[in-house]
């Protein structure tokens, strides 16, 4: 690994992504082995995620690994006003790797200046979620059986969501169409699309997607939250327009796979949950595994 | 007839001028240059008229010479400063200001929930723009623009 530790999905070039999503595989080919065994992981969670902790605990616990750490601030020192740095130079001595979560952005970046040891960041705020981009292309490749030239839709809310945000920067390396699907409140900034045009991407805007849903090969849906909007009746207009139905799902392409961050809350309706198409709880399993593979690799294990 | 009384401003014998800077940033150039902390005599006039800038303001610091690293500094507030590097009252060499690549501990990232902004930690960014100047953030990547920097 280039860097010593992992804040953003940039500091990683393709080789190393790639790397880490082989390993990954051969980690969900044999989940159990005991490559962490005498390490100790810090699980340094300033804001809970449950869903996140879990699968990085699980991560640690199925390689050997000892767990120290806490769930939320509430029950360490910064509830008495230690500062993240001090926190931070602490629990690098008593660790050989710190993931955390923390709500102020950068945090993860500065830890990282301050540790001795490798920080993963496990998300900052609303700046970058770097593991959670690698499960997603893990899925993806998974799924699909390349990375390359695929069609990608992504649908509700583009502006604010740091994972559709990180996933679209990562799959620029290989090609991609991008479709984005919002509302015109929600739409994908600028930066982003600036970003595609100087690649020479493809991308197309659309404010509903069920007249183009066959071309997709991935569906990546996100929540459409109602506090992001300024007036509470443009919410009303358009909440069910981003919500997948199974009815929607006739035309669509055999290798189409719907993905979802997690957790849902009516965007997606339970009635696709049966559809084979369906892969947002095999989206989560393999999270266990592509964290296995990124603490090996940052520990220099494999 | 009285003589009108005139006041010692005009040339100085060693040191640096600091022309063409934006009159409304004149105390901010003295700020990042650490000039309201040395010892040498300076003159500074402010809101003097400019054909480029409107209202400009000069500095002139006897006995004293910047290296470009320290002057760059000042490229985000006064973007068109020229220097003139005076020997025995002669200009010796003429020098212009360059936006740096690089801006370490001069501006405040405008992102409220970023970590500089909570813990003491020396501001970094990365400048994306020279000509409409944009910074960012090597912490929370978020870009600052020309319009809402503000100078820490």
């Amino acid at each position: 690994m280039k860097s010593k530790s992992l804040v953003s999905i940039d500091d990683l070039n393709t080789d190393e992504i790639l790397g880490i999503l082989d390993l990954a595989e051969e980690f969900e080919k044999k989940p159990v082995q005991n490559l962490l065994e005498g390490k100790i992981i810090a699980t340094l969670f300033f804001e809970p995620s449950t869903r996140t902790r879990l699968s990085f605990e699980s991560a640690i616990s199925r390689l050997g690994g000892k767990i120290v750490g806490f769930a939320d601030s509430s029950s360490s020192s910064v509830s008495k006003g230690e500062t993240l740095h001090d926190t931070i130079r602490m629990v690098s001595n008593y660790s050989d790797l710190i993931v955390m979560r923390h709500p102020i952005e950068g945090s993860a970046r500065f830890a990282s200046e301050i540790s001795s040891v490798p920080v993963i960041n496990a998300g900052d705020g609303a700046n970058q979620h770097p593991t959670q981009t690698l499960l997603d292309l893990y899925s993806i490749r998974k799924t699909q059986g390349t990375l390359d030239n695929l069609n990608i839709f992504m649908v509700g809310d583009l502006k604010y969501g740091r994972t559709v945000h990180s996933l679209m920067m990562a799959m620029s390396r290989w090609n991609t169409t991008f479709n984005f699907i919002s509302p015109e409140e929600l739409r994908m900034p600028d930066e982003f699309k600036l970003y595609l045009e100087n690649l020479g991407l493809k991308y197309y805007e659309h404010t509903d997607f069920t007249d183009i849903i066959s071309k997709a090969d991935i569906i990546y849906m996100t929540r459409v939250q109602k506090e992001r909007f300024s007036d509470p009746i443009e919410y009303e207009k358009v909440k069910n327009i981003y919500v997948l139905r199974n009815s929607m799902l006739s035309n669509t392409k055999p290798n189409m796979r719907i993905l979802h961050p997690l957790p849902r809350v009516n965007e997606i309706n339970p009635d696709v949950d049966s559809n084979p198409k369906a892969y947002y709880f095999e989206q989560a399993l393999n999270g266990v595994f592509t964290r296995q593979a990124i603490l090996c690799k940052f520990l220099n294990i494999k | 007839m009285k003589e009108p009384k005139q006041l010692s401003v005009s040339a100085i014998e060693n040191g640096t001028v600091i022309d063409h800077i934006p009159a409304k940033n004149l105390f901010k150039v003295i700020q990042i240059l650490g000039l309201d902390h040395i010892d040498t005599q300076i003159t500074f006039g402010t809101n003097l008229e400019s054909k480029k800038l409107g209202k400009k303001a000069i500095i002139k610091i006897s006995d004293k010479y910047f290296e470009d690293e320290d002057i760059n500094r000042i490229a985000l507030v006064a973007p068109d400063a020229k220097l003139n590097i005076i020997k025995d009252y002669e200009v010796i060499e003429k020098k212009i200001v360059e936006v740096p690549d690089t801006i370490v501990g001069i501006a405040k990232c405008m992102n409220p929930k970023c970590i500089t902004n909570f813990e003491k930690v020396t501001t970094r960014f990365k400048v994306v723009s020279k000509k409409n100047v944009a910074l960012k953030c090597h912490y929370c990547e978020k870009i600052t623009s020309q319009e809402n920097l503000q100078i820490v």
